[in-house]
């Protein structure tokens, strides 16, 4: 029954990893499907609370997810087996193809390839960065959005602060004063 | 020494990454770009691009190939180590007391407040990544794939992989 179980955990986070196209938020309606529909492991309610926690912690979604999910189901081997089958296979098809990549760096139509792909980034980036600001003003008004933007910037570009430290700052004026003002959210 | 630096370099946006792997984009670059210089902002837009155009986390996608140009298969595992295993211990462990608080303002402030931060991470380096491609490629060529690709993303909501894959052939055959 612990072989079963391990084995589900392998093939239900590789599934997730290999099929988790646009990095790890596209694949959490795959962990879904596996984990509360295929398995059954979770029912919806605490699917969701998952979730929830894991967005309000840092680091990775898809990794701290199977890692949770595999140690609920599986104990510390089962955390390890889901973190390996969700990240292993997409890390491997990484490191052969940019090592292939390298290989042919001179070629002069090769490096049209690395060329032609910096704008499609710069769009994705600039999506993801759109995204981010919308959310902000949805939970925070245009105000306070805006004003945090401004001052962020000034701090990061301006002032040259390590970004670590604007975040660390802020989550303890949030951990500390956060819990009179924020009604709201 | 370098697998210490591996780590570091990694664990830094593993454990202030919030928000999940795309937040954490931005601050691995500060690190790997700015901090070590293992990569120029080029060759980091190249990573990006296709580990954005393969499945799987983009964070650990990242972190795995960065660690195995810088330390080869032990470089790998460290640098994966250093992105998941802090925040999936942090989680396992506070479960519990996170569970309990869930609904406080005070946890749901931290996501909220810590937004617009990473919106100004994400946007500098949006515009570092146009710069790079109008020096490289000029303004016209920039300017008409951002646009298509836009369109084809956004409008016609069409998969990232093969927005990229088109890029590659046509810089294939008309940048080369």
């Amino acid at each position: 029954m612990a072989k079963n179980k391990q084995g589900g955990l392998f093939m239900g986070f590789f599934r997730v990893g290999i099929f988790g196209f646009g990095g790890g938020p596209s694949s959490i309606p795959l962990v879904h499907k596996e984990v509360v529909e295929h398995y059954k492991w979770m029912s919806d309610e605490e699917f969701s609370d998952v979730l929830a926690l894991g967005n309000a912690m840092p680091g990775p979604i898809a990794t701290k997810m199977a890692g949770y999910i595999g140690y609920r189901v599986g104990g510390v081997l089962g955390m390890i087996n889901a973190v390996f089958a969700t990240t292993f296979p997409s890390v491997v098809a990484m490191i052969v193809m940019l090592m292939a990549l390298n290989a042919y760096r001179d070629v002069a139509w090769v490096n049209g390839m690395s060329q032609a792909v910096v704008p499609v980034v710069g769009v994705m980036l600039a999506v993801l960065t759109w995204d981010f600001v919308k959310k902000s003003k949805s939970a925070l008004g245009w105000g306070s959005a805006v004003a945090l933007i401004l001052g962020s910037f000034v701090l990061l570009e301006m002032a040259g602060l390590h970004p670590a430290l604007l975040i660390l700052g802020i989550l303890l004026y949030a951990l500390i004063f956060g819990g009179k003002r924020g009604a709201k959210a | 020494m370098i697998y210490w630096e591996i780590f570091l370099a990694f664990f830094i946006p593993g454990i202030l990454g919030y928000g999940g792997g795309p937040a954490s984009i931005p601050l691995v670059e500060n690190e790997v770009v700015d901090r070590y210089g293992w990569m120029t902002t080029q060759e980091f837009s190249e990573v990006l691009a296709l580990g954005n155009s393969l499945p799987g986390p983009i964070a650990t996608k990242m972190a795995g190939y960065i660690g195995y140009a810088e330390g080869g298969i032990l470089g790998a595992g460290v640098a994966l180590f250093a992105t998941i295993a802090p925040s999936l211990i942090l989680m396992i462990v506070l479960l519990g007391l996170i569970m309990k608080y869930k609904d406080s303002p005070r946890v749901k402030k931290m996501s909220t407040l810590v937004r617009p931060t990473i919106a100004v991470l994400l946007g500098v380096m949006t515009w570092g990544f146009f710069a790079d491609a109008i020096e490289a490629t000029g303004t016209v060529q920039t300017v008409v794939l951002a646009a298509i690709s836009f369109v084809l993303l956004e409008r016609f909501k069409v998969h990232p992989a093969f927005v990229i894959a088109g890029a590659l052939v046509y810089g294939a055959v008309f940048l080369g």
